[in-house]
């Protein structure tokens, strides 16, 4: 049940996106078509995963018994700038289908804040492993959410008569404002 | 392009984050207030200028396929040295900032200045545009810093300007205030450019 309450906590409430400001730059860079949106969605939901395991891993069997743990900023972005690069060749030796969703979207992740702020937000929170993985997939799945609704909206925006000094990226964050408001209805709904 | 042209374009023609749109997070995370958004733009000054500085002495080194790796290494180097110090000198800064100083990491800016910029210039030139960007980087987040403060608090660097009787907007330093701030701004800054018949619209 608890972690439930994580996993709805992290979509909705707490929303990666929305109320935590992570990962903004392909919030406004990939969402103006759906296709592309869904694609860098699912890339996030896979990576964000696999990588919050192997740091988190690595920050309690490598760091902490050495006390390390002033270098995890340097050896986070080095797990996953590895671990990015790894599933790219993997992807494209064992599944053409997936690699040619997902491909391109792949070298984008490494410098993506949400993949790097949901590892950070795992040990911030002091988590265990079945947490770790439960809030990462969900944080992740918010992130997703939260991108294929606003592709949703964009497609939209781009057809209607928008004042010409607002066009582009400041209508786009205005309606991200609008519909952070309305995530934040959310709030009190899980503590 | 010289010195004086690579100091000033960071102050309007290439503004981030507002014409770069580059960098968005932190401008949206840590503009609460402007004390925040203040530090976090000296802090990415700091890694900017110094970065800027090795990826040019290092750019006849570095081998072109793995320059990207390389440079998210120098930049996270420099990263751990800020998140140090502020820990030491800054602590109540350093807490309000939370999980965004180790994010400077990922701060497209750095990388996209590392990759256009100081990659190919020399190393007196890149730190200037280093510098230039990042005073333009701290100067815009400070304004959003103001506006959302004393819109949303009534206070400015923590000194209340409009007495007890003013209720605070407090939406504004709720998230949703943070993206309706950027954007408006954005609006005003691309009007006030069309006006001038400037053709650094960013759409």
């Amino acid at each position: 049940m608890d972690l439930l309450l994580l996993a709805i906590g992290a979509i909705f409430v707490n929303n990666i996106l929305l109320a935590q400001y992570l990962g903004n730059c392909p919030f406004c860079g990939v969402s103006k078509k759906l296709s592309t949106s869904v694609g860098m969605g699912l890339a996030v939901v896979f990576v964000a995963t696999l990588a919050s395991i192997f740091t988190w891993l690595a920050f309690h069997y490598i760091l902490k018994p050495y006390n390390m743990e002033f270098i995890r900023t340097l050896a986070f972005i080095l797990i996953i700038a590895a671990l990015v690069q790894f599933v790219e060749i993997f992807l494209k030796k064992q599944s053409k289908t997936l690699f040619n969703a997902l491909g391109i979207y792949l070298p984008l992740i490494t410098t993506n804040c949400a993949v790097m702020g949901i590892t950070l937000l795992n040990i911030k929170y002091e988590f265990n492993f079945i947490e770790v993985v439960v809030f990462s997939a969900a944080s992740a799945s918010g992130f997703t959410l939260a991108i294929i609704l606003f592709a949703g909206l964009r497609e939209r925006l781009f057809i209607s008569p928008v004042p010409k000094a607002m066009q582009g990226t400041a209508i786009a964050l205005v309606t991200a404002g609008i519909m952070s408001m309305a995530f934040l209805g959310f709030t009190g709904m899980v503590k | 392009m010289s010195y004086k042209q690579v100091l000033l374009h960071g102050l309007w023609k290439d503004l981030p984050p507002f014409r770069l749109v580059l960098g968005l997070c932190p401008s949206l995370a840590v503009t609460s207030s402007i004390e925040n958004g203040m530090g976090m733009g000296l802090a990415v000054t700091f890694v900017l200028i110094f970065s800027n500085m090795m990826i040019s002495m290092l750019r006849n080194i570095i081998p072109d396929k793995v320059r990207i790796a390389c440079f998210i290494v120098l930049i996270a180097t420099l990263v751990v040295i800020v998140e140090m110090v502020m820990k030491a000198f800054f602590f109540p800064l350093s807490q309000q900032l939370g999980i965004y100083i180790p994010l400077i990491v990922v701060n497209c800016i750095i990388l996209g200045r590392a990759e256009a910029f100081a990659s190919r210039n020399p190393v007196l030139l890149s730190m200037a545009d280093g510098l230039s960007i990042g005073i333009g980087f701290t100067l815009s987040l400070s304004l959003v810093g103001s506006i959302r403060e004393i819109l949303g608090a009534g206070t400015w660097f923590g000194i209340s300007l409009f007495g007890s009787n003013f209720e605070p907007f407090e939406f504004m330093i709720k998230a949703p205030g943070a993206f309706l701030c950027l954007g408006i701004l954005l609006g005003l800054m691309n009007a006030y450019s069309r006006k001038r018949g400037e053709s650094i619209i960013q759409t």
